[in-house]
């Protein structure tokens, strides 16, 4: 009884009237809290939201199509952001193509050439991980959380990788200072933001096409809903697997290289210290849900930058983690999850 | 000379291995035997080491340290006059209690809901841990972190010696803790876990509560885990928040457990000095075989190997047939 509910409406992309109840309630506690909070650390938070939206999107895809928490999902950013690194750091520049404080931003135009690269290498890297691994444990039929064990192997196995390679220290992307954006109430805008914001809001909006829009993504809507169904209604599973790992790779990557510019730094640990807000905001929009992950990232972005008004900043993991447990007590199929958890 | 080095580095090196056993047996209380995925062992070895630590220390010399408030003088105030020997056996307790209490807590969110949840949990339960040790100064002195914790016994010998002794505490905590754990997974409660672990709903279904099974497992767990802290404090006799890296705190306590044997609790111990044996031998090897990262990528690697080429590790779970042990009989069933 319970493994078939568990497999109902593992991604939801209908608008339900439990969402606009839901979204209201929001709205109305954020109003509430406005006055309260300086704007600065709200937009920060937004900003930062965005990044987490990146990752956790992806990891909710994979949560809902693979039914398995994808522990090496931070890592996946790590390498976006290491991979790219390796392009505008070393071999762009060999090949002459060298610049950095393109217009308002602190990178350079070589970025802009390394990122898809770097995105499709960690996707390609991802769906052979699949077929050397994951598919062998699947065939196998083992538990989801044999699976979740494997990519924690993976996890720690990439971040050795890492630091072989890039060493473990701190590294940059080429980069000049830039000067922030002034706006009144003392907010304060770093123009890669706006950078960060608007490929977000691409890679966003791209993805809910897939889903909506495309065979591929009705199909991968379908194989959440009921795996067996959708296997003997002719849906190509593995194609599906396979669209989902490169969707989460792509996200996933671009959050790593949006991170390093937004912390303007790189570090083997990244995307392993990244896992608990990520993991945070899928728990908190529903496990399986797009829209509910995009929901939750900006709310645990906002809520842990606020936070450091009165607490620690180096706390802002543990109250993502606080938020998610407070979330797990309440209400523990998320905001907006389906009927179970 | 040459003899005595080598004798004392395998004592030292036996030392670090035990407790690491500890720590195994407790996971495989949680992972080998129940399926509980916990991923943030950093945390319980943390605060079982911090929780000994602070009970038993000397109080901090203000002079030393200005935000460090915090902490020692409990084995020196009247009425818990005991001496450091007697504290050595309450702070190990203290210390099991407070890892006990916290798995409780993240228990009771947790395992109502699906298993992945316990994982990211434990994840955010080291961290927040970390982070606690890290910022407030107050408590355990920050990232300088507290230095000279009493060793047990130390009176009795010359310190250069004083590993001779360690070891035979250390291996008498294991061994206690091994049977205790043994006849624990052996016992109807035990199979019931097993049960647990291999369908859910159909332990669910003749009458267990499964929440309940899984929380006291997980208590049990990290109860093991705290007094691996605990020996491991009173032997590093130095802890700061750096010293629990996930990786050393974390990744090479589930190798072990994976290479010794999942389920085993031999397996674990046996995973343990196996481990270990190759993690601090490779550091005698020339140029990048001793590089850590590669240790980091090794362990990973390790991890998945075991999972795809021999899920039972090494010794692999016991099989045990219903009709050799009088204890199983239907009617001792939990």
């Amino acid at each position: 009884m319970t493994a078939i509910q568990d497999t109902a409406r593992r991604i939801s992309l209908a608008w339900t009237p439990a969402h606009t109840t839901a979204a209201i309630v929001l709205l109305a506690v954020a109003f509430g809290f406005l006055p309260f909070v300086k704007m600065g650390l709200v937009v920060n938070g937004v900003f930062l939201g965005a990044i987490i939206a990146l990752g956790a999107v992806g990891l909710t895809l994979i949560y809902g199509i693979l039914n398995f928490a994808n522990i090496a999902h931070g890592d996946s950013m790590t390498m976006g952001a290491y991979i790219a690194l390796f392009f505008v750091g070393y071999l762009l520049p060999k090949l002459g193509i060298e610049s950095s404080g393109l217009g308002p931003f602190s990178f350079g135009y070589p970025l802009l050439i390394a990122i898809p690269i770097a995105v499709a290498v960690v996707a390609a890297g991802t769906i052979i991980l699949d077929v050397a691994i994951y598919r062998r444990l699947r065939e196998r039929g083992v538990n989801a959380v044999v699976l979740a064990m494997a990519s924690l192997g993976l996890a720690i196995a990439i971040r050795g990788l890492v630091q072989i390679i890039w060493t473990g220290e701190t590294q940059r992307y080429p980069r000049e200072s830039r000067q922030v954006f002034h706006l009144p109430m003392d907010v304060r805008i770093p123009p890669d933001a706006i950078f960060i914001a608007i490929v977000t809001i691409i890679l966003i909006v791209g993805v809910y096409i897939v889903l909506t829009h495309t065979k591929i993504g009705k199909a991968m809507r379908a194989t959440a809903d009921n795996p067996d169904l959708a296997l003997v209604s002719g849906i190509d599973t593995r194609r599906v697997i396979w669209w989902t790992w490169a969707i989460g790779a792509v996200l996933a990557a671009t959050a790593g290289i949006m991170l390093a510019v937004f912390q303007a730094q790189l570090l083997p640990s990244m995307g392993w210290k990244f896992l608990i807000p990520l993991f945070a905001a899928v728990t908190l929009g529903g496990i399986g849900n797009p829209y509910g992950a995009l929901v939750g990232a900006f709310l645990i972005g906002v809520t842990s930058e606020i936070s450091t008004q009165w607490i620690n900043p180096s706390y802002k993991p543990a109250v993502a983690f606080a938020i998610m447990i407070g979330m797990l007590l309440i209400r523990p199929r998320g905001i907006f999850g389906g009927p179970r958890n | 000379m040459e003899l005595t080095g080598i004798l004392s580095y395998m004592v030292g090196f036996a030392i670090m291995a035990g407790i690491y056993s500890v720590f195994a047996l407790g996971l495989n209380v949680h992972w080998g035997v129940t399926g509980l995925f916990n991923i943030g062992i950093a945390g319980f070895f943390t605060l079982g080491a911090y929780t000994t630590a602070l009970l038993t220390t000397q109080p901090p010399d203000p002079a030393l340290f200005e935000d460090f408030k915090f902490g020692g003088n409990w084995s020196e105030t009247w009425f818990l006059d005991l001496g450091i020997d007697l504290w050595f056996f309450l702070g190990m307790g203290a210390a099991a209690a407070v890892c006990g209490i916290v798995a409780l807590v993240i228990g009771y969110v947790t395992l109502r809901l699906r298993d992945d949840y316990l994982a990211i949990s434990t994840l955010g339960i080291a961290e927040t841990v970390r982070l606690f040790f890290l910022n407030e100064k107050w408590v355990a002195n920050g990232s300088k972190g507290l230095y000279r914790i009493p060793a047990f016994l130390g009176d009795l010998v010359d310190p250069a010696h004083y590993d001779y002794l360690y070891i035979v505490v250390v291996l008498a905590v294991l061994l206690v803790l091994y049977l205790a754990v043994d006849r624990a997974v052996k016992s109807p409660w035990g199979r019931v876990l097993r049960a647990v672990r291999e369908d859910e709903v159909a332990a669910q279904a003749s009458g267990k509560d499964v929440f309940k099974f899984k929380l006291q497992a997980f208590v049990l767990g990290a109860v093991i885990m705290g007094i691996g802290g605990a020996l491991f404090a009173h032997h590093f006799r130095f802890l700061a928040p750096l010293t629990f890296d996930p990786l050393l705190a974390t990744f090479v306590i589930w190798a072990m457990l994976m290479v010794g044997g999942s389920g085993n609790n031999l397996g674990a111990i046996l995973g343990a000095f196996i481990v270990w044996g190759i993690w601090s031998g490779t550091q005698f090897l020339p140029g990048i075989f001793a590089d850590p990262s590669l240790r980091l990528f090794m362990i990973g690697a390790l991890i998945v190997g075991v999972i795809l080429l021999r899920p039972g590790g090494i010794l692999g779970e016991e099989r045990r047939q219903a009709a050799q042990s009088p204890d199983s009989a239907p009617a001792a069933d939990a």
